[in-house]
């Protein structure tokens, strides 16, 4: 098949390779990156576990072609993290409100909280739902993981004000 | 009621639990992030037709596409390998990763490619050319019962795969005595709590050891030993690497036949092969559908609401292979008259197997469903009887000073304050402000119900019920062990012995390990032993791993701090009985200068021999494996045994509305009392409620593999399969009461399941509420918004 050659900028690092076009985002990430974070779930674009964000808005990399992010940045749960690999204040607040069980679906809704909490500084309820709406969770029934994104609202905006 | 948190210092207390760092790092190790040298990769094809005869398979165009390794026919497997044994004895039902000569069902798997990449592999499917003999499919449970000749399992002569009748206590007595009968049939649906991590195996061998290893997202009591008798390895030849995490199983991630494919693979092609489901096969060629199950009840019952007997038929479509799934049908018994006491049972159970993916265990073991027609069954009397649904319940249950209490079918209830909890969740709900609630939106032309149901949780697990299906099944031994290791420094290493699927089992045997010993539970690290290296385990099912895994750590601990005052008795020249154990250290009683440090104590175990008392071996360890409480014995002659040692108890009250137009069920407020007995952890007890009250709000209102009356699969994705995102779930308060066990290492009960075991019988009942006032009702589940839409539209006609 036609492979391509492609670079993408994953958590500020170059990632080069060459792929097929038809090799998903996903795969890409999780095969050439080193990264695992991303997690495959439903392939099909509903459950979320792949979310990764290239800007503002988050993307499911399972319904991305790998080729389609050629010279794109893009953020995954890994780039989260302080620059020491230690959880940043977001995955701090989901350790604190125990917002997992398994952990499977966890990379993919820290990707949605960390969109919402850089475009809103103040979520209501319905905000964070909208922007968990996409990511299912079997484990917790969604309770803690909202406690958690609230948490660490609550704690940012804090932070500005002090 | 003692208040067990008085004197604990890590037990109870809200505590960050130890897996949430690697998880919300991005870093934790699922089966698909173990990557080995040369791994190839594993795609099934599977049958599109319900019942075909395989007449042949051309698999040369495959083979010869670039990057392919091998593709492998069920006639091929067959010959090296052994059926995958069932739970029950059943020599005519041969359960093979792959079809041999027949397939039973759409999605069942019919070969497997090996290639260098997945993308590869699946291309290869394509090239494969099977000629099927399509046959007339059996699809309906109750038609697989009568049928005599279109049988799934020819050589089984049958499409009954168990039909067992039991009667505890006096039925028929009780039938004649009551004041009144009446009789319903309840339905629950096929479902599954569907983990968003797919079933993945990885299995290298190597041949300079001769040990198979295994990397799987594996939850299975006795897995090592069903890979190793099909593959007919001995035992000690497979190791399977427990420290891989899974991506949330609550009962399911059993891919038996996924590990015995790769297991046989990587042999044959001397390389590691990986087989990971995508969501296709996962939800139609897994062999893991849940319970389908058909309740025919008869209550007998007293006009003021005091329930007598009952007369239980259940019928069980466990699919085409039934691996476990026809034991849900008797760990029930365990629980089979609810918190109620109900002073005699019939009960017949049956499974069937018809041309479906095949059953597996799902969260709480068959307890969800059955405790649904439980519920049902007296919202029904209530609802004859013009009686409180809260009211009939009170006259119902067993009271606080009644435990333990016997049921019929033998088993203790360890303890419980069923009326306390009942009472407390009541109080959190606002109840009558909840009923006012309710009648004003009904003012509003809305449909509007409040559901209640009460819920035992059976944990602790024990195998017992299986020897009521098969007698033979002499199983008595259900235990766990755990190490506990200091090394030369002082520092506390725990050794668990099995896999955990978000159940947070570091954390609880941290906590544990640290309230005994008195060291902060950060402190500790907790390891899983492969199976080679752990001791006995029987996995974390069952609820069980409060009880058992804790019970155990809480044993090891105790030999710890024996051993450390043996040491510091030996070098302070004092008997036992005059030396306190405080933190680690020892000292004399009286003389707290008089010690040994933690540290001192661990290098003169590991160091200094001469200062070790005489008969005492080197090092600091200690193991311990734990048998769980009141198991051990036989059924008596008229069927009864103590199944599951301990209690737990919920009481639910979700609210619902739905919208007569769109038919769509909202539940917008619920409120769960809860006992688990102790707590260790309450932020990992709370989410295991909460996230059971998910799963079940899916199996009530949402969750459902559908079959087309001509066999074809019709829910194998997530579009087709709907699940509770956060937009179905509503605020969840919950309240905790205590009543401690009395078989446990600090009270502790199970917590896993609960949530599940009371969800879907809560909602149904708030649904049925909800259409009392039109005169309808409903009893089969999932109750989906066309099921609603055609109950008010035959309402409307008539």
């Amino acid at each position: 098949m036609n492979s391509r050659d492609i670079t993408v900028t994953v958590n500020g690092k170059t990632v080069a390779g060459t792929v097929e076009p038809r090799m998903s985002l996903l795969d890409f990430l999780r095969g050439r990156s080193g990264l695992t974070g991303t997690h495959t779930g439903c392939e099909h674009g509903i459950c979320g576990a792949c979310s990764v964000l290239p800007d503002a808005v988050p993307v499911r990399s399972c319904l991305i072609l790998a080729v389609q992010a050629d010279n794109h940045s893009i953020t995954t749960v890994e780039g989260l993290c302080n620059e020491d690999g230690t959880p940043g204040d977001l995955q701090e607040a989901f350790r604190d409100a125990h917002g997992m069980q398994c952990g499977y679906c966890t990379p993919g809704m820290l990707i949605s909280a960390h969109a919402l909490l850089e475009n809103n500084e103040s979520p209501s309820l319905d905000d964070i739902k909208e922007a968990i709406g996409g990511n299912l969770c079997r484990c917790t029934g969604y309770v803690q993981i909202i406690e958690a994104i609230q948490l660490a609202a609550n704690r940012k905006l804090q932070a500005r004000r002090s | 009621m003692t208040d067990p948190a008085s004197n604990l210092r890590y037990v109870t207390r809200k505590r960050r639990v130890k897996e949430d760092k690697r998880f919300v790092s991005g870093t934790g190790n699922y089966v698909q992030d173990v990557v080995l040298p040369d791994t190839k990769h594993a795609a099934v094809l599977q049958s599109p037709h319900p019942n075909a005869r395989i007449a042949s398979i051309d698999k040369r165009q495959a083979e010869a596409l670039a990057g392919v390794h091998a593709v492998l026919t069920g006639a091929e497997l067959a010959e090296h390998i052994d059926p995958i044994r069932l739970g029950l004895k059943r020599p005519e039902v041969k359960w093979y990763p792959l079809a041999v000569g027949t397939a039973r069902y759409v999605g069942e798997w019919v070969a497997v490619v090996v290639a260098d990449d997945p993308y590869i592999a699946e291309d290869a499917l394509e090239l494969i050319d099977v000629d099927y003999e399509p046959l007339e499919p059996i699809m309906d449970p109750e038609e697989a019962f009568e049928e005599k000749s279109r049988l799934v399992h020819p050589g089984h002569g049958s499409n009954v795969l168990y039909h067992g009748h039991f009667t505890w206590g006096e039925v028929e007595d009780d039938f004649a005595a009551a004041d009144e009968s009446l009789s319903f049939r309840a339905r629950w649906g096929r479902s599954l709590t569907v983990p968003i991590e797919t079933f993945g195996a990885l299995a290298a061998w190597d041949e300079g050891t001769e040990i198979l290893n295994v990397w799987a997202s594996i939850q299975m009591p006795n897995f090592v030993e069903l890979l190793a008798s099909t593959l007919r390895y001995p035992l000690n030849n497979i190791r399977l690497y427990q420290d891989v995490d899974v991506g949330g199983s609550y009962g399911v991630k059993r891919g038996i036949k996924h590990c015995v494919l790769v297991g046989y693979l990587c042999r044959k092609l001397r390389v590691p092969v990986r087989l990971i489901e995508d969501r296709l096969v996962n939800m139609s060629g897994g062999d893991a559908h849940g319970p389908d199950r058909i309740f025919d009840t008869t209550v007998a019952f007293n006009r003021d609401g005091i329930i007598k007997s009952l007369k239980i038929r259940a019928l069980d479509d466990a699919g085409a292979y039934p691996g476990r799934g026809p034991h849900q049908l008797a760990k029930p018994i365990s629980a089979i008259v609810g918190p109620y006491k109900i002073s005699s049972v019939d009960y017949e159970a049956i499974s069937v197997t018809t041309d479906k993916t095949g059953q597996v265990p799902v969260r709480g073991f068959g307890q969800a469903p059955t405790n649904f027609m439980i519920e049902t069954a007296v919202d029904k009397v209530a609802r004859h009887l013009g009686m409180d649904r809260l009211e009939i319940r009170r006259r119902n249950m067993i009271n606080h000073d009644e435990f333990p209490y016997q049921i019929p079918s033998g088993t203790k209830y360890d303890s419980g304050d069923y009326h306390a909890v009942l009472d407390k969740v009541l109080d959190l709900t606002r109840y009558d402000e909840l009923v006012k609630q309710r009648d004003a939106a009904r003012q509003n032309g809305k449909l509007a119900g409040i559901g209640i149901a009460t819920c035992l949780e059976p944990s602790g697990g024990n195998n017992i019920f299986e020897y009521l299906m098969e007698p033979g099944a002499e199983i008595t031994t259900y235990m766990e062990g755990c190490e506990v290791r200091v090394d030369a420094h002082g520092q506390v290493t725990g050794i668990m012995a099995t896999t955990t699927s978000g159940q947070g089992h570091e954390t609880l045997f941290a906590t544990i390990l640290g309230e005994e010993l008195e060291f902060d539970p950060d402190d500790i690290r907790i390891v899983h032993a492969d199976s080679l290296c752990g001791l006995p385990t029987r996995s974390p099912v069952a609820s069980r791993m409060a009880i058992m895994l804790g019970s155990s750590a809480a044993g090891a601990a105790q030999k710890i701090k024996d051993r450390a005052m043996k040491i510091a008795a030996h070098n302070l020249n004092r008997p036992i009985e005059d030396l306190e154990y405080s933190e680690g250290s020892v000292f004399v009683r009286g003389d707290p200068s008089r010690k040994l440090t933690w540290q001192e104590i661990s290098f003169i175990a590991h160091r200094a021999y001469h200062k070790l008392p005489a008969g005492l071996d080197p090092g600091f360890h200690a193991e311990n494996v734990f048998q769980v409480s009141g198991g051990g014995k036989l059924p008596d002659e008229k069927n009864r045994v103590q199944i599951y040692p301990c209690f737990s108890f919920q009481a639910h009250i979700p609210y619902v509305e739905i919208d007569p137009d769109t038919c769509k069920v909202e539940v917008l407020d619920y409120a769960i009392g809860h006992d688990c007995g102790t707590v260790i952890n309450p932020d990992i007890v709370r989410g295991m409620i909460i996230g059971g009250i998910a799963h079940g709000i899916g199996a009530a209102l949402y969750e459902k593999f559908a079959y087309a009356p001509d066999g074809q699969f019709l829910s194998s994705t997530f579009v087709d399969y709907l699940m509770p995102s956060v937009y179905e779930m509503p605020e969840v308060k919950d309240v905790e009461h205590c009543t401690p066990s009395p078989l446990t290492s600090h009270g502790q009960k199970g917590s896993g399941e609960g949530g599940y075991l009371g969800a879907p019988a809560a909602v149904a009942s708030a649904v049925n509420d909800a259409l009392e006032p039109l005169g309808l009702s409903i009893h089969e589940l999932p109750m989906r918004i066309d099921n609603i839409h055609d109950l008010l539209v035959g309402k409307s006609r008539t």
